[in-house]
């Protein structure tokens, strides 16, 4: 131990300089993008198309909407130090929630929204208490909660169910310019995550808690209030997610969160873009990057028509090369 | 804030806050027993006793964390209760943990106002946080610190400083210091004695617990004593010495604390010739079968770094090691057990036990790492290994965690000793373990010695350095100071340890 | 130092459980009323008991395995494909899906110990990937066929003596189980265990950190491949067969008190959680409840053990008494 601390002394010894460029994960998350953007744009040019046309540039983003959405959410609650598993399913049910209320009627869709993201929110507060109170482990907890829903959603549907008015339809395809307005709402959402967690007594008390709940705890942070706040937060985000897919689909749908595979691949994003599974550090910013690479790759595997197994191996690879990259930045220093 | 409405003055001997008649128990086991304690404002209040004489328990009613069973708590003549940490910070009184309260990654200021974030137009205002944090840190006279850095980059004594400025900024008038010299080195240690008084002339009440004598005389106005869960004594610092301090502590004297030096050294068992790396340089040095051979340094001397090096966690990188006569390269904790070297470690907890695991299983964890075998004989050499370190446990099975102190560095000891390793070093051996099981594991180390193993203890508690010892190795800088013959006196050994006046 | 068996810690409330819901079946279902149906049982649940012992031993070494529900459904799809329905092609594929089961568990270890990547990710990239190749390989959809002596093994039945006709799946079953709870209680299981407990201390005592965390993939890996080969032969070929498979083993381990994290369980345990988890879909569908709600039971279940487990334990310190004796 006092091996450890003299090491630590000996590396803080010298005097904090002033700032420096620091190569954030961020930044080598925004790079590995652009260096993706240019090497996809090879690649497909090479196969006779181009990658960042107009059609290319809606595609990214039209794929990205969704899982940015999600892993929005899923970023609040990994900082906060806790996971969600059943941000899937709830995709699935907000979206035939929101379907069924809304029952092809112009004049009930603020009820089937406002009804999706109120069932959504109920969720992420039963996934915080028995996170809180029931003191189980995160991992256990929304993974069981995933399952009830599962049940919920197997034995009370088969198939699509709801319909959504063509009028609300719009909000899945219109667009300025090569940009969806789905997008624009998604980045819009962002920037407020990143204000909520950077600028916000309880964004920072979410940082607090997942860098040491025990620390937080003993300082005052009212630790448990915080948690549930992320998991409501991270609910309402995958219901917003599911309602934007009735909007996209006409119609509610149980499975459309687990074919795509939210759960995980919202996590994949969040590591990705450089946040800790640990919580405590990273942020919304990181994530977006993440999801944008994500979404890129597939991009460019639809332009080079290649086989869409190929995406989930790659996407494997990429995500262990990242987190390998991080943790090797991180523990540089590690004493044996 | 905090720090304007603190009245400076010890003449104002009016108690800011008293604990009266305290008692607590667990599981029908008491630990307080009528406990009285004042803390008067711009006071240094010494708080001493043994492991296990309530200390901590006390420092945990005053924060809060546990309610007493019996007795009164008054702050400012107002009788009160705390059902939780946050009624203690309200009512002024912080504790400052020998676990920093920290979060690494996060920067000062945002550590200091963690829970109190100041709110303007709906966000955290962090301007105010980071001029208020940087006003409290020039009170303090401390301007080394950015209200804006990383706290991951600050060493232990600036944390410290950071953590005490996280108690004031919340207007604490009590700052209660639970061993605060434990982590640090001791050129940190005089800077923590400035900062003490700056508080305390600032009209802070401190309560300042320690196991070091040294500091309780230097830095207290008052001392009070605990044994065994009660109060023995409050008395002026000045109306007491050591002896009588430590006398109060013990409850009878400590002669018979260390065994007689029996053996005789044998041969050369492990020899150091010019070994050293990034942490230590040029050290020779021989340990003898049958003689225990101590090393003393300040923090940082390069102490434990020796342990580390010929363990293998950080190998000597110049200079060779010879085990009986035969030069060797100790390149790992493997090759270390395999060469028959043990090692307890410093970090008990965190490196020498897996703690819900049972005695059995971490008395035969070295066998079974490092060695290979049939499990039957392992088990069957348990009951002689426990036996022989003499373990109180309810039952092999049961988890260590359940085990005092000195219990759980026997079973330390014991999985050490199921490999027979002819060199063993130990790292503090006696570290939170009461006097009782200190007086029992002296002997065991004695009896080791005069069975022929070669023996390095490192120690920072002199005393214990120099009726151990057959020989005293000071290190200093990372390199050997000298070397002391048995008993040495503690002002010869800090004299070559610190470097200050003639070496012996 | 006494010599009665005894059960580590926590084993006894999932046996309890196990014993509750083995007694309910009898009085839900009449093919419970005579051995045959247990034996169906065991002979459905082998495959989760299996994968469930396999994920206990990362488990209990302080990692997750999420890879092994796909790796299941990988070997299925590529043994049908090899195999192709020739029983001369039965022996080599088997001896195949092992050595690919072992070459995973390598990979996920590996990565693990070498490049520091948590194991939740690596496993997560893991099934990623297998997912994504088979599909990749096999072309969409499972080609192919099992042979017959391949599906003995998931099917059929021994003779064995005494006992008579015993299904081959509960013969490997009480292999594997025999087998773990052998390996847990020498060193090399001990180890394992303090390794999920404290790193540290197993570094510092010389032990090969690395190759035990290594260790403990494998054999989650390898274990999942018998999986793999018993599902096939018990339920035959499709593209969703490990589906959930992961969660399930997870939630059969935890269900039987181990805790997520490591340093504290047992193997009986897990493979009684894994059994459990079985007994309960059965008297489920014994009592009509759809096999849509399993899922919905299975969730609620394993919040309740967990939250048990975080809530039972002070409860089980306040009743034992702290008599000390001399060892």
């Amino acid at each position: 131990m006092s091996a450890v601390r003299e090491q630590v002394r000996r590396r803080s010894g010298a005097p904090a300089r002033a700032r420096t460029f620091v190569i954030t994960p961020v930044v080598v998350v925004y790079l590995a993008l652009a260096v993706l953007l240019v090497i996809g744009s090879v690649l497909v040019g090479l196969h006779g198309g181009v990658l960042l046309d107009h059609g290319g540039v809606l595609n990214i983003l039209t794929r990205g909407t969704v899982l940015g959405l999600v892993a929005i959410g899923q970023t609040l609650v990994i900082v906060t130090g806790s996971l969600d598993l059943s941000v899937a399913y709830l995709v699935g049910l907000c979206s035939l929630v929101a379907a069924e209320t809304m029952a092809g009627s112009t004049a009930m869709i603020v009820p089937g929204v406002l009804a999706a993201l109120a069932v959504a929110a109920v969720v992420g507060l039963v996934n915080g208490l028995v996170i809180t109170v029931l003191k189980a482990n995160a991992f256990i907890a929304t993974l069981g909660v995933a399952l009830v829903l599962r049940g919920y959603l197997e034995h009370n549907y088969t198939g699509p169910a709801g319909t959504v008015p063509r009028a609300f339809q719009h909000i899945g395809y219109d667009r300025i310019g090569p940009v969806p307005v789905a997008a624009l709402l998604m980045l819009l959402l962002a920037a407020a995550a990143w204000w909520y967690l950077r600028r916000t007594r309880t964004g920072y008390h979410m940082y607090a808690v997942g860098g040491d709940v025990d620390v937080a705890r003993l300082s005052g942070v009212r630790t448990g209030r915080t948690i549930v706040t992320a998991h409501v937060l991270c609910a309402v985000m995958a219901g917003l997610a599911g309602v934007f897919l009735a909007g996209r689909l006409g119609s509610g749908a149980p499975y459309v969160g687990t074919d795509a595979g939210y759960d995980l691949e919202s996590i994949a994003a969040v590591v990705l873009g450089g946040t800790a599974l640990a919580g405590g550090r990273g942020g919304v910013a990181g994530t977006i990057g993440g999801v944008l690479i994500l979404s890129t790759l597939d991009t460019i595997f639809d332009d080079l028509e290649l086989d869409s197994f190929f995406k989930d191996v790659v996407r494997g690879v990429v995500l262990i090369a990242a987190v390998a990259l991080y943790a090797r930045r991180r523990t540089a220093g590690r004493s044996a | 804030m905090a720090v304007t409405h603190a009245t400076p003055g010890a003449e104002h001997p009016v108690a800011v806050v008293r604990l009266e008649g305290i008692e607590k128990s667990f599981f029908g086991v008491p630990v307080l027993r009528g406990v009285d304690l004042s803390l008067r404002a711009g006071e240094v209040h010494a708080l001493v006793g043994e492991n296990g004489a309530g200390k901590s328990t006390l420092l945990k009613v005053l924060a809060g964390v546990h309610r007493p069973d019996a007795g009164r708590i008054v702050v400012r003549d107002e009788e009160v209760s705390f059902a939780a940490p946050r009624d203690a910070q309200a009512a002024g009184i912080a504790i400052i943990h020998q676990e920093f309260t920290l979060l690494e990654h996060r920067t000062v200021a945002e550590n200091v106002f963690l829970g109190r974030e100041p709110v303007r137009r709906g966000q955290v205002d962090r301007r105010a946080m980071e001029t208020e944090t940087r006003r409290l840190l020039d009170w303090l006279g401390e301007d080394g610190i950015e209200p804006g850095t990383e706290v991951a980059r600050l060493s232990v004594a600036r944390k410290q400083v950071v953590e005490i400025v996280k108690a004031l900024s919340a207007d604490a008038t009590v700052l209660a210091m639970d061993e605060p010299t434990a982590a640090l080195a001791d050129n940190e240690v005089e800077l923590l004695y400035g900062l003490v008084r700056r508080l305390r002339d600032r009209g802070i009440a401190i309560l300042y617990v320690s196991h070091r004598m040294r500091e309780v005389f230097d830095l207290s106005e008052r001392i009070t004593v605990l044994k065994d869960g009660a109060f023995v004594t409050c008395a002026p610092t000045a109306d007491l010495d050591t002896d009588q301090v430590v006398r109060h502590m013990v409850g009878r004297p400590l002669e018979a604390l260390y065994p007689e030096r029996t053996g005789v050294p044998g041969a050369v068992r492990i020899a150091l010739r010019g070994a050293g790396n990034e942490r230590v340089r040029n050290l020779t040095f021989d340990v003898r079968t049958g003689e225990i051979v101590g090393v003393a340094g300040l923090q940082g001397s390069g102490r434990s770094a020796i342990a580390r090096a010929i363990w293998g966690v950080e190998p000597f990188t110049t200079g060779t090691v010879e085990l009986d006569g035969v030069p060797t390269r100790l390149t790992g904790p493997r090759t270390a057990v395999r060469k028959g070297i043990g090692y307890v470690t410093e970090d008990r907890k965190g490196e020498g036990l897996a703690l819900r695991q049972s005695v059995r299983d971490n008395t035969l964890l070295v066998r079974r790492a490092a060695c290979r075998g049939a499990e039957a004989r392992h088990k069957a050499d348990l009951a002689r290994l426990l036996g022989s370190v003499a373990v109180v446990a309810r039952s092999p099975h049961q988890e260590v965690r359940y085990l005092s102190g000195g219990n759980q560095q026997k079973v330390v000891l014991g999985k050490w000793l199921a490999v027979r390793p002819r060199v063993l070093i130990v790292d503090e051996p006696t570290r939170g373990v009461d006097v009782g099981a200190k007086q029992a594991l002296y002997r065991l180390l004695r009896e080791l010695a005069d069975d022929g193993m070669a023996i390095l203890m490192i120690s920072s508690e002199l005393p214990e350095l120099i009726g151990m010892s057959d020989r005293i190795l000071v290190m200093r800088e990372g390199a050997l100071a000298g070397e002391l013959p048995a008993g040495a006196d503690e002002e010869t050994v800090m004299a070559l340890a610190t470097g200050h006046g003639a070496a012996a | 130092m006494r010599a009665r068996p005894r059960l580590t810690g926590g084993t006894g409330p999932v046996l309890v459980v196990l014993l509750v819901l083995l007694v309910a079946l009898a009085f839900a279902g009449p093919a419970y009323a005579e051995p045959s149906g247990y034996l169906a049982l065991l002979k459905r649940a082998a495959p989760l008991v299996v994968l469930a012992v396999g994920q206990y031993f990362v488990i209990v070494s302080g990692g997750f395995d999420l890879s092994v529900g796909s790796l299941v459904t990988a070997e299925v799809v590529v043994a049908a494909r090899l195999v192709d329905g020739d029983d001369a092609n039965t022996w080599w594929v088997i001896a195949l899906l092992l050595g690919c089961g072992i070459l995973v568990g390598l990979v996920n270890g590996l990565i693990t110990t070498k490049l520091l990547v948590p194991s939740f990710i690596v496993t997560l990239g893991m099934l990623l990937v297998l997912d994504g190749a088979v599909f990749l390989w096999s072309g969409g959809a499972p080609r192919g066929a099992l042979s017959p002596s391949f599906r003995v093994l998931g099917r059929g039945s021994a003779e064995v003596p005494v006992l008579g006709q015993l299904p081959w799946s509960v013969i490997v079953l009480l292999v594997v189980v025999v087998a773990a709870v052998w390996f847990m209680r020498g060193g090399t299981g001990r180890l394992l265990l303090a390794l999920g407990d404290n790193e540290n201390v197993v570094r510092l005592a010389g032990g090969g950190v690395d190759r035990l965390r290594l260790l403990a993939f494998v054999l989650s890996a390898l274990l999942a491949s018998v999986a793999a080969i018993l599902l096939a032969g018990f339920a035959g070929v499709s593209a969703q067969v490990g589906d959930g498979l992961e969660f399930r083993a997870i939630t059969a381990v935890v269900l039987g008190g181990v805790l997520l994290g490591g340093g504290r369980g047992s193997v009986v345990a897990a493979a009684a959680g894994a059994l459990s988890l079985e007994a309960l879909f059965s008297l489920l569908n014994l009592l009509g409840v759809s096999g849509a709600l399993e899922s919905a039971v299975q969730g609620v279940i394993i919040i309740a053990a967990v939250a048990y487990a975080a809530h039972g334990a002070g409860l089980r310190r306040m009743l034992r008494r702290p008599v000390l004796d001399t060892v």
